[in-house]
């Protein structure tokens, strides 16, 4: 059952703490206090907690974290795709100026695909195995656009070249299978850009794809938001390609943002032991470096999490407050828009820009 | 016994294996998996093997370990040609080398404990009598792998992504083996686990003196653990070398495009409008296609490269890496692009 709230329960920072300079106009999604909780048998499972996250008109934010982050429930919520068993809760939940959490199903659906759209991870799955790609690609149109069955191939052949496959005109009456991973990942783009929406959520987009594909796959997301004017809201685990391509980052850590900023800040002097420790311990192809740093533990299942800041028993700066007090999530000295929820997050930004 | 560090402990030869699928068409089609692929490992050594999908890097392990028989070629574990003996002899030869698999979650019996999935090679190679013996050497193995010796009576759900990958190295340990192959260890892995994984596993090869084969597509953790480096592309090696010389002076055009390619997380050097771009897709291993297998993609192809199959070729004298490129001179003096060599 889907039931977008008024209430939220859990907050911890005030409205001063509204991120980044973006105005009202240029606005694709506004989300405010997004939780998402499963009902399973042994209760109730927070997985996302107190979201707050912005995506402007060509801005490509990433929401960054590892299994059981939270980072596909909260992009699932947006979509309003979660699963049966999950509660949706949010103070604010806007595409544009559309309230999301006041729609029915139906008109929910009339709005995924026209207006904000979705990319999967595995694009095999996600493709219809039976139908050939310009009847998937065309459908879109005839649903949305009223097109005919001519103009809506047309215009798939169109898209198809838009995506960068070679000779769309023969390939459009191939399916699926007759497509590298690649070209298919291409496909799942294509039918996401199709209607033009405001908003792509692209959920790990390249995790299953080769490095060489992986670099043309990102590419292409970046050029066509641009081109597009489309907010993109990448979700990943990989901080590569975080680095490579994200304008904004939000990490998530055991349901809650941890920390959020500039790409360029946030990856230079992060404030939040975890962002810290991630970017100490991943290897790094150009140079190499004796053993890697690495971060004690796992990360905490969604069912069982740790009293206090849910990092604290993986965390070199932990002190006594951490056991038993979350720290808030807060704006930084000094900065309009970097956020951390850590009680040491001074210390741990100067000890990052320092070494 | 333990090898002394140098000992040669594995050497594969001219391995070829072509798989057969279905039919394609009127003929039946035939994917050339490895094709022509020469291998030494040393005691103590890590070699690490890259290439993107469907380059054969794990049908190259499955060889190895014994999991494939190999069309021709031999592999010779300890100075015996493995693909030849059988019976007996290939249970010996089997505890020789082991395999750690990519995916720890599935490559551990759900219904079987801690302790009888580490314990169960040991039973089976008659390497301990009673059971206060294999707890004993159970524990032992566990406490190797940094898991504490009482979690032996659990079952692997029980445990994370990261512990479970342990338990797969302690098992894979169990026979005392010279090699260890390890296939894409890490990439199931949650990020903030995977250095921990890639630490255990440089530590125990450099305090066991045990010869590592590591299988990543990922670059940079290969660059961590090996200290040579082969990169295959459509079943044969393109290069091969240490690790330094493979990564900083790249001379196999795909060895650079693939470097290039991988995101590296500094803001100050974003890679993606710089890199090299390659034309197309992978081609596919079933119609691979004649001459350089790569010549399709690659920037620098000339006439020769399409009928002429580039051999495997050192450099130079003194440099210590071997090459399969007409053209490897130049293209090591037209790379690498800046950002590599910061």
């Amino acid at each position: 059952m889907v039931n977008y709230g008024q209430e939220r329960p859990f907050r911890y920072w005030g409205e001063h703490a509204m991120e980044s300079s973006i105005d009202s106009t240029s606005r694709a999604l506004e989300v405010r206090g997004l939780s998402v909780t499963f009902t399973t048998r042994r209760g109730p499972v927070p997985a996302v907690v107190g979201v707050d996250l912005d995506v402007a008109r060509g801005e490509l934010v990433a929401l960054l974290g590892e299994s059981g982050s939270g980072k596909s429930a909260a992009a699932r919520a947006i979509m309003g795709l979660s699963d049966r068993n999950a509660t949706v809760t949010a103070d604010t939940l806007k595409l544009g100026d559309t309230d999301l959490r006041s729609l029915s199903e139906q008109q929910h659906r009339k709005l995924r695909g026209t207006r904000m759209s979705l990319v999967f991870q595995d694009a095999l799955s996600a493709l219809n195995p039976v139908l050939s790609i310009g009847d998937q690609l065309g459908e879109l149109f005839r649903e949305h656009r009223d097109m005919s069955r001519r103009a809506a191939r047309a215009a798939a052949v169109d898209l198809l070249g838009q995506v960068g496959i070679p000779a769309p005109a023969r390939r459009i009456s191939d399916y699926p299978h007759q497509f590298s991973g690649g070209m298919r990942q291409r496909i799942l783009i294509a039918m996401a850009i199709a209607l033009r929406p405001e908003l792509i959520v692209a959920d790990e987009p390249t995790t299953a794809l080769d490095v060489t594909v992986q670099a043309q796959i990102l590419e292409l997301l970046d050029t066509l938001r641009r081109d597009l004017d489309m907010a993109v809201l990448l979700i990943t685990h990989d901080l590569g390609v975080v680095s490579e391509v994200a304008d904004r980052v939000m990490v998530m850590y055991a349901g809650r943002v941890v920390e959020a900023g500039s790409a360029d800040d946030l990856l230079r002097a992060p404030a939040h032991p975890y962002t810290e420790a991630l970017l100490r311990s991943v290897p790094r192809a150009d140079r190499r470096e004796g053993r890697l740093h690495a971060i004690s533990g796992s990360p905490p299942s969604p069912s069982n999490q740790p009293d206090g800041c849910p990092f604290h028993p993986r965390c070199e700066y932990v002190v006594d407050e951490c056991r038993t007090t979350r720290p808030p999530l807060t704006v930084l000295t000094d900065t309009s828009a970097r956020l951390a929820a850590c009680h040491r997050s001074e210390e741990v930004r100067h000890v990052a820009v320092a070494g | 016994m333990s090898p002394s560090p140098g000992d040669l402990v594995l050497d594969a030869q001219d391995l070829h294996k072509t798989f057969h699928t279905g039919r394609s068409g009127l003929r039946r089609s035939r994917v050339s998996a490895v094709d022509g692929v020469s291998l030494q490992l040393r005691a103590g050594e890590s070699l690490g093997i890259v290439g993107e999908s469907g380059c054969g890097k794990s049908t190259l392990a499955r060889m190895i370990v014994g999991l494939e028989r190999p069309d021709s070629g031999s592999i010779t574990v300890n100075g015996k040609d493995v693909t030849k003996v059988r019976g007996r002899d290939r249970r010996l030869m089997r505890s020789e080398v082991q395999m750690v698999f990519q995916d720890p979650y599935t490559s551990l019996d759900p219904r079987m404990t801690v302790l009888e999935l580490i314990g169960e090679p040991l039973v089976v190679h008659k390497r301990v009598t009673g059971s206060a013996a294999r707890r004993d050497r159970v524990a032992e193995l566990l406490g190797l792998v940094n898991l504490a010796p009482e979690l032996m009576h659990r079952y692997p759900h029980q445990f994370s992504g990261g512990q479970r990958q342990r338990i797969g190295i302690a098992r894979a340990l169990a026979l005392e083996p010279r090699v260890l192959v390890c296939d894409e260890p890490v990439s199931a892995l949650d990020m903030s686990v995977q250095a921990q994984v890639v630490n255990l596993l440089r530590d125990l090869q450099q305090r066991m003196g045990i010869a590592l084969l590591f299988i990543a597509h990922d670059l940079s953790v290969v660059r961590h653990v090996a200290d040579r480096t082969a990169v295959m592309y459509l079943g044969r090696l393109a290069e091969l070398g240490d690790t330094d010389t493979v990564y900083d002076q790249p001379a196999h055009p795909y060895t650079q495009a693939l470097l290039s390619a991988s995101p590296v997380v500094d803001r100050t050097r974003r890679r993606l409008a710089s890199r090299i771009m390659l034309a197309g897709d992978p081609p596919s291993p079933s119609d691979p296609p004649s001459g350089c297998r790569f010549h399709t993609r690659c920037r620098f192809s000339q006439d020769r490269c399409v009928s002429e199959t580039p051999a495997l070729r050192a450099l130079a004298e003194q440099d210590p890496r071997t090459v399969a490129c007409h053209f490897a001179e130049e293209v090591r003096q037209a790379a690498p692009p800046a950002p590599l060599a910061v």
